[in-house]
């Protein structure tokens, strides 16, 4: 009776997971939800006498695989998620068709198949299951057991070489970048140094506290423009901020060269950061888009102002 | 009872070689693969149970040993892949058609 309502419970649950890892948008919904269907399954091996087995399945799976699973997915971008253009007509329809008649051709073959009442696993395991599998794997099985020893060395070492990379042009150096940081300080005129800390008396260091200036005024440097503009529409903008957010546009129509903020930097890159903007990862990309449409966007609102 | 399992096992299997077709993502696709090596592995503990016997658990256990092995390799590869093409569709990797 126990049992019958643990696989019920389970089963419901394992199949929707499994439908949603197939049909949700998103890849880490997907991660997600083979996580449930791999957590159920390791309950339904616990059920069917094969503790060892479920404790592996949580280990590897759940907690190796998915892992796995989970960093190539934010490697590779969480956003990524599918095109819906069908390259072969009629593909998906057709698949759906063929996995529907292949459930029911599977199921009907088991429902015809004459089970009889399981043996179960007593008289197998009398010495407990781990030892019983244990006797099997170095007895009988020992071979296949060292191979994959053999096995999984290789995977490592294959893995190793798939994801390694050779650099093809020195790595910058301390040096580099700082010759780099004042190249771009004579052309532009950009500010060399860091940007400003939240000062020896801030009272708040999160990321919508604007910096103090030795005078107590707001460095503009500081301000998020995001968080800026969020608070601008919200209209919890603290009035100080405006006004030098304010001074600031003023000064940048007055002299019609913008001081390089963080989004001129995102977008023109320079001409000596160029071979460390293709270096780095993703998401700087991606960022100096955001960048870029977002000062679009605040610029669109201007005209339309 | 051991045919409810049976019939689960064929259902996640079903499931996983839908999305196998019909996903683009091809860490999708290997999740779905995945899942289908976990729903043979359902259908080996129950036949384990269903014949008195240990070899169907042992055999699990080697699946999940080669499903590892074979998780890491295919994760590496789509790295390598998005590295050098900027995209993880089984779309774009094509050229060997040509």
């Amino acid at each position: 009776m126990g049992e019958s309502i643990t696989f019920w419970v389970l089963a419901v649950v394992s199949v929707i997971a499994a439908l949603g890892l197939v049909f949700s948008r998103r890849a880490v919904y997907s991660a997600l939800m083979l996580g449930v269907v791999m957590l159920s399954l390791a309950v339904l091996y616990a059920v069917q006498d094969a503790p060892f087995l479920a404790a592996v399945q949580i280990i590897v799976y759940t907690g190796a695989v998915m892992m796995l699973f989970l960093f190539v997915l934010m490697l590779v971008g969480v956003d990524s998620s599918d095109s819906l253009v069908e390259t072969i007509r009629g593909q998906r329809f057709w698949a759906i068709v063929g996995g529907l008649g292949f459930a029911v051709l599977l199921a009907a073959g088991i429902g015809n198949a004459v089970v009889g009442a399981p043996r179960g696993l007593t008289a197998a395991t009398q010495a407990g299951n781990v030892p019983s599998l244990a006797e099997l794997i170095f007895t009988r099985h020992v071979f296949a057991f060292e191979v994959t020893s053999a096995l999984l060395i290789t995977a490592a070492l294959g893995a190793m070489v798939l994801a390694h990379r050779e650099r093809s042009e020195p790595k910058p150096t301390q040096k580099d970048l700082s010759r780099q940081r004042f190249v771009a300080f004579g052309r532009t005129g950009k500010n060399p140094a860091p940007l400003p800390g939240p000062g020896t008396y801030a009272r708040h260091n999160a990321i919508d506290m604007p910096a103090l200036l030795p005078d107590g005024s707001v460095s503009p440097l500081s301000v998020n423009r995001y968080i800026a503009r969020y608070e601008e529409s919200q209209g919890i903008l603290p009035p100080e901020v405006a006004r030098v957010l304010e001074q600031e546009e003023a000064a940048q129509r007055a002299n019609g060269h913008s001081t390089p903020t963080v989004a001129d930097e995102a977008r023109d890159g320079g001409p000596d950061t160029e071979p460390m903007a293709e270096e780095g990862p993703v998401e700087e990309g991606v960022v100096a888009g955001r960048v870029v449409s977002a000062r679009a966007d605040a610029r669109s609102e201007e005209d339309g102002k | 009872m051991t045919t409810h399992y049976l019939v689960l096992s064929a259902l996640l299997f079903a499931i996983g070689g839908v999305g196998v077709l019909v996903r683009r993502n091809a860490i999708v696709v290997f999740m779905c693969v995945e899942l289908m090596l976990n729903a043979c592995n359902l259908a080996f503990v129950t036949f384990a149970r269903q014949n008195g016997n240990l070899d169907g658990q042992l055999i699990a256990f080697f699946v999940m040993i080669v499903a590892a092995a074979e998780v890491v390799i295919g994760l590496a590869i789509i790295v390598t892949i998005f590295r050098t093409r900027r995209s993880a569709s089984v779309d774009d990797v094509s050229l060997l058609k040509y």
